[in-house]
C-alpha cells in the first residue's frame, strides 16, 4: 500500500530480522481490506477502522457469559475504541495502515504513543470475541494439543498456568497463550542462534492495553481481565471468571486456526532471515580472502595481490 | 477509624524492627476497617451493591493478601532468603497498596445528612482556590484525570510537604500516593478501579466522578491538611 511505504521512510525503528519492513500478519480475520474502507463523500476521503461484531449474536454465550455482558463491553467499550482510534488516526500519518501496524508503530517499544491504547485494544477485543464461541471449552487435538502437551508437560498443567497468569494480573490486562517463534523473551533483542527448540508455546500476561505483538510473539489466545469484562456477571469473582471461561468459551478451532498461521509465517520468516543472511555474506569485504568473482567495492580487479590478502 | 489504620500502620513498623531484634515477636495482621456509615447510606452517589462488595470483598481481598505476603516476607527475612525478599514486593506493593488506598477512601467519603459534599472550608478551602483558583476547577481536573486514567488507578488531591502546595496526581493500580513523590500526603483519592463504579455506571466512568463529589467528606481531608502543613 502506497500508504505502507510512506510510513516506511518517514519512520525511525527498524526491527532487527525484517530490515525497514513492518511486519504483515495475514491473520484471518484481519485482513486489512476487511477493516479498512475508504468513504469517497463529498472527495474527502477518510480512513475508517470498523467495529466488527463477535461471530456470534450477543445472547450467544449465556448463560456464562450474559448478553448484557456483551451489550455493555462490545457495544460500548469496544466500540469506543475503535470510534477513539479514528478520531486519533484521521490526518495523521498512522492513517491508512493495518491495525497491527499502528499497534507496532504506537507502541514505540514501550514509550507509548496516544493512539497506542485505541488501537491495541481495538485489536485485542476481535482478538478475543473470537477466542471465544458459544458451547466453547473442551480439549484442543492434534498437533496443538502435541506442543501443549510438550510446552506444559500436560493439558490440565497448561490450564493451571493459564488460569494462575489470568487470576495474577495486577489491574486491568489481559493473559494469552502465544507462539513464540526463535524470539527471546526480552524487548528489542535478536535471537542470534535460533533453534527448532526455541519455537514454543508460551503463557504470557500483559498490563492494560498491551499485547504480544509489540513482543514480535503470534498470539494464539486470550482472556480479558480488564474487570469490565466479568464485573456484571461475577463481581470480585475473579477465578470462577477464569474457570468459567476455559470450560466453557474457549474457541480452540480458533486457536487452532492462528497456530497453523503462526507455524506458517515463521517458516516464510526464517527462509526471509537465511536469504538476507546469505545476501550479507556474499557482500565483499576488504578482509575476505575468497571473495575472487566480487562486483562492488574493490578498486582492482586483480585479487591476487597479496598485500591486501592478510 | 482513621486512628485505627494509622495505629496499625504505626505497630507495624515497630513490628518489624523488633522481628530484627527478637526474631519470636509475632508479625502484626491487619483486618478489614469498619465504614463510619452504612452501605445504602451513599445512594445515590455511590449504590449500597457497590459499596458492600468494595468494602466487604475487594478491601477484603487485599487485607487477606497482605498479610499472607507480610507472613511469608517475615519468614523470608528470617531466612536470609533474599531471592524471596525481592520477589514479595510487588505482591507487597498491591496488596497493601490497596489496603492504604482504600482506608483513606472510605474516610474520604460521607452520606450528605453527615457533611458529604459540603465544600471545603478554612485553610484548605483557601489553599484550593490559590492552588488552583476555584473549588469547581480542581474538580475539572481531578475529573479530567480520573477520566483519562488508562486501565486502573486512583487519583488523588495530594498535599507537596515539600515544595508546601497541592497538587493534583493519578497512581497506577494500586499504588499509594507516595510512591509518585515522597513527599506527597494523600488528601483525598478517588478510585477509578472499574469495580468501584461498574454496577452502576457501566462504562461511564464520567458520570460516576462527576457523581461522587455529592458524597465527598471535605472535613477529613480538611483535618489531614491542617494536621500536614502545621
Amino acid at each position: 500500500m502506497a500508504a505502507a511505504t510512506s510510513m516506511v521512510t518517514s519512520s525511525s525503528f527498524t526491527f532487527p530480522s525484517q530490515g525497514l519492513r513492518l511486519p504483515t500478519r495475514s491473520h484471518p480475520c484481519m485482513k486489512p481490506q476487511r477493516r479498512f474502507l475508504r468513504k469517497y463523500a463529498s472527495n474527502v476521503i477518510t480512513a475508517t477502522y470498523e467495529l466488527k461484531p463477535p461471530p456470534y449474536s450477543l445472547n450467544a454465550l449465556e448463560p456464562h457469559m450474559s448478553r448484557e455482558t456483551l451489550e455493555y463491553h462490545w457495544g460500548k467499550h469496544h466500540r469506543t475504541y475503535v470510534e477513539n482510534l479514528n478520531k486519533q488516526v484521521v490526518g495523521t500519518d498512522l492513517e491508512g495502515l493495518s491495525l497491527e501496524d499502528i499497534i507496532t508503530v504506537t507502541y514505540n517499544k514501550g514509550d507509548i504513543l496516544p493512539a497506542f491504547n485505541s488501537a491495541a485494544q481495538a485489536w485485542n477485543h476481535d482478538f478475543f470475541w473470537e477466542s471465544m464461541k458459544p458451547g466453547g471449552g473442551g480439549k484442543p487435538s492434534g498437533d496443538l494439543l502435541d506442543l501443549i502437551e510438550r510446552d506444559f508437560g500436560s493439558f490440565e498443567r497448561f490450564t493451571e498456568e493459564f488460569k494462575s497468569a489470568a487470576a495474577t494480573q495486577f489491574g486491568s490486562g489481559w493473559a494469552w497463550l502465544a507462539y513464540k517463534a526463535n524470539r527471546l523473551g526480552v524487548e528489542n533483542a535478536v535471537n542470534p542462534w535460533p533453534s527448532e527448540n526455541d519455537k514454543k508455546l508460551v503463557i504470557v500476561k500483559s498490563p492494560n492495553a498491551v499485547n504480544p505483538l509489540v513482543w514480535d510473539y503470534f498470539p494464539l489466545l486470550t482472556i480479558d481481565v480488564w474487570e469490565h469484562a466479568f464485573y456484571l456477571d461475577f463481581q470480585n469473582r475473579r477465578a470462577d471468571y477464569i474457570s468459567m471461561f476455559m470450560e466453557k468459551l474457549v474457541s480452540w478451532e480458533a486457536v487452532n486456526a492462528r497456530l497453523e498461521n503462526a507455524k506458517a509465517q515463521a517458516a516464510e520468516r526464517e527462509m526471509e532471515e537465511e536469504r538476507m543472511k546469505n545476501e550479507e555474506e556474499w557482500k565483499p569485504t576488504d578482509d575476505d580472502d575468497d571473495d575472487d568473482d566480487d562486483e562492488g567495492l574493490e578498486m582492482y580487479v586483480d585479487s591476487d595481490d597479496d598485500s591486501e590478502a592478510e | 477509624m482513621a486512628l485505627r489504620s494509622l495505629a496499625t500502620r504505626k505497630t507495624l513498623a515497630l513490628g518489624l524492627n523488633s522481628t530484627r531484634l527478637t526474631q519470636s515477636r509475632a508479625l502484626q495482621t491487619f483486618s478489614l476497617p469498619d465504614l463510619p456509615y452504612d452501605y445504602g447510606a451513599l445512594e445515590p452517589a455511590i449504590s449500597g451493591e457497590i459499596m458492600q462488595l468494595h468494602h466487604q470483598k475487594h478491601h477484603q481481598t487485599y487485607i487477606t493478601n497482605y498479610n499472607k505476603a507480610l507472613e511469608q516476607l517475615q519468614e523470608a527475612i528470617q531466612k536470609g532468603d533474599s531471592s524471596t525478599v525481592v520477589k514479595l514486593q510487588t505482591a507487597i506493593k498491591f496488596n497493601g497498596g490497596g489496603h492504604i488506598n482504600h482506608s483513606i477512601f472510605w474516610n474520604n467519603l460521607a452520606p450528605i445528612r453527615e457533611g458529604g459534599g459540603e465544600p471545603p472550608k478554612g485553610s484548605l478551602g483557601w489553599a484550593i482556590d490559590t492552588n488552583f483558583g476555584s473549588l469547581e476547577s480542581l474538580v475539572q481536573k481531578i475529573n479530567a484525570e480520573g477520566a483519562a486514567l488508562q486501565g486502573s488507578g486512583w487519583v488523588w488531591l495530594g498535599l507537596d510537604k515539600e515544595l508546601k502546595k497541592l497538587v493534583v496526581e493519578t497512581t497506577a493500580n494500586q499504588d499509594p500516593l507516595v510512591t509518585k513523590r515522597p513527599h506527597l500526603v494523600p488528601l483525598l483519592g478517588i478510585d477509578v478501579w472499574e469495580h468501584a463504579y461498574y454496577l452502576q455506571y457501566k462504562n461511564v466512568r464520567p458520570d460516576y466522578l462527576k457523581n461522587i463529589w455529592k458524597v465527598i467528606n471535605w472535613k477529613y481531608a480538611s483535618g489531614v491538611y491542617e494536621k500536614e502543613s502545621a
